[in-house]
């Protein structure tokens, strides 16, 4: 049963038992989570998650900016992903703007999405094999991982924060030689997951800390909120991409890996496959790249060319507008939700048709999977808690915004 | 690409299976609703939501499963005043609908879900914690984000964006 009682860790109930603190400052707590851990012995009576370290209240500093001016604070909240927070930001406004965006700003964006899942999965497979003891793995994922860094910061100009994508579409061209640089990775990058699977899957010590490791099922997964690969490690084939699918997702072709475990080695193995899956959809959306506008035709919304702003009186004029005053989206409330690489990802954005966004709120897929940590790990070993963390992917940047 | 109208008829939105479990069951529980931008909005009465959470998600026909989020909105200064926003999402028919309650300024409250969903625990916390809404019923609402002795509630539109100095 899901972990209803959350009650506090401070004292211990018993007297055999005793309290341990874990993080915020701990090499496996991917950031600043704070675990408080009562014990008896070695194994985990009781757990609770301490989170807010990483606190930074985007949520209020949206409410200050122009709608054009979040964008850059999205990248921030979830610093593994920043396209796919860019991605779900844009449509959410496109939404209540009523804007459609040409088919190639669209195939782009999948385009970068998918890497970025990859990149985001790179770091999970190298941190996560780095806590259970597997050091290699790190050095190996990292190289990859340098390529695609390198892939954005062609397009973007930035290797982390990229904030490309603007509402109505993309901030520029795609640069000559990125598709090439792209394929180029693509065709490389089966051959290099075969690498870490050789170095893992297989691998009986990996299998010894991960096989039957941290359960959980699939009504308390979804009870306690849990998405991404950490609901579909527990057998619920549940993805956004495929079910509710945005951003052209419905005209690309890919599996989704699900396996009905629900220990550390079934999440292992979904993302494992979701990196497979994930770079054919970038061949996809290569071979199929259609060719056209990166803007969505709305002048008083998207930014000018700069050529028509030193021809177009219009151009200069709408340019002032909106870098001055911003523009106003017509009143009313959006929830758009997408796959990220850790599990739905939402944008609550109510507008009240000013230039600014009245409230922005992020559901934030880890602070959902967090939830499932206690009940994971409640009746196992503290080596456990560390592979457990691991197999849930958290981002704290996202869980405490 | 215009904006079609928003439709706030109740009698138009009949069809709508959430809408229609909840009509069926308790006319007075639902205040409002609203279809805009292809998302269906229901304001409950704040008295009922407890029940009307039950009722959607053991609705055989189409089960609101997951709780996707648990969101809060200050209308500053109208009264009422806040709005706590759910936002509920059935896996098997890929449907969503989002629930609102009205609540007042004075001293808000309302019931919590976390006992039909375990999801709203922290949900449900990060809401009390920045916005001072309370959900009685919820076994430990503490603050979640901020620390616990912080003084005021960062989200509600009368606390500066710089904070206090």
């Amino acid at each position: 049963m899901a972990h209803l009682t959350p009650m506090p860790v401070l004292e211990p109930v018993e007297d055999r038992t005793m309290i341990l603190n874990m993080g915020p400052q701990h090499p496996s707590t991917h950031g600043v989570l704070r675990l408080i851990l009562e014990i008896d012995g070695e194994t985990v009576v009781r757990m609770m998650p301490d989170i807010g370290y990483l606190h930074t209240g985007i949520e209020k500093t949206c409410e200050a900016k122009f709608y054009q001016q979040v964008v850059p604070l999205t990248d921030r909240i979830d610093y593994l992903c920043p396209l796919t927070n860019n991605l779900c930001y844009c449509l959410a406004v496109e939404k209540l703007l009523g804007l459609e965006i040409p088919p190639k700003a669209q195939w782009m964006r999948v385009l970068l999405n998918e890497l970025t899942r990859i990149n985001s999965h790179l770091v999970w497979l190298g941190t996560h094999a780095l806590d259970i003891g597997a050091m290699s793995v790190f050095l190996y994922c990292f190289r990859e991982r340098e390529d695609i860094l390198r892939l954005f910061e062609m397009v973007s100009g930035q290797r982390m924060m990229t904030s490309y994508f603007r509402i109505g579409g993309l901030a520029l061209e795609p640069p000559i030689g990125f598709f090439e640089r792209a394929r180029d990775f693509a065709n490389r990058f089966p051959s290099k997951v075969d690498e870490y699977e050789n170095l893992l899957t297989g691998n009986p010590i990996w299998m010894m800390r991960t096989k039957g490791v941290a359960k959980i099922t699939a009504e308390d997964a979804l009870a306690l909120g849990a998405s991404g690969p950490t609901l579909r490690g527990s057998g619920v084939d549940f993805d956004l991409r495929r079910d509710m699918p945005y951003s052209s997702y419905e005209r690309f072709k890919f599996k989704v890996p699900i396996s009905t475990d629900g220990d550390v080695f079934a999440r292992y193995m979904c993302r494992v496959q979701e990196l497979r899956e994930s770079i054919a959809m970038v061949q996809q959306a290569l071979d199929g790249m259609p060719e056209g506008p990166i803007k969505a035709d709305a002048p008083k919304v998207v930014l000018p060319d700069r050529e028509k702003m030193k021809t177009q009186m219009e151009a200069l004029i709408y340019h002032f507008k909106i870098i001055t005053e911003g523009f106003a989206v017509p009143a009313g409330e959006v929830y758009q939700a997408v796959e990220s690489p850790r599990g739905e990802m939402g944008y609550y954005v109510v507008s009240d048709g000013t230039a600014k966004p009245y409230r922005v709120h992020m559901r934030a897929a880890c602070l959902a999977n967090l939830q499932t940590l206690p009940t994971m790990c409640e009746g196992r070993l503290i080596a456990d808690v560390v592979a457990a963390i691991g197999s849930i992917d958290i981002v704290l940047g996202e869980i405490d915004r | 690409m215009p904006l079609p109208p928003a439709i706030t008829d109740l009698e138009q939105l009949k069809s709508h299976p959430a809408i229609a479990k909840l009509l069926a069951w308790n006319p007075v529980a639902v205040e409002e609703a609203r279809f805009d931008r292809d998302e269906i909005s229901i304001y409950i009465n704040r008295d009922f939501i407890r029940q009307a959470c039950v009722l959607l998600r053991d609705n055989p026909e189409c089960p609101f499963n997951f709780l996707s989020d648990v969101s809060c909105v200050d209308w500053l200064p109208q009264e009422p005043r806040f709005e706590v926003v759910y936002h509920l999402l059935s896996i098997s028919n890929k449907e969503r609908v989002r629930l609102k309650v009205r609540l007042d300024g004075g001293s808000p409250a309302v019931d919590s879900v976390t006992s039909i969903w375990p999801a709203a625990n922290y949900f449900e916390r990060e809401v009390y914690d920045l916005f001072g809404v309370r959900f009685t019923g919820h076994p430990y609402l503490r603050r979640l984000l901020m620390p616990e002795d912080w003084e005021g509630y960062p989200l509600r539109k009368d606390y500066p964006v710089e904070g206090y100095r």
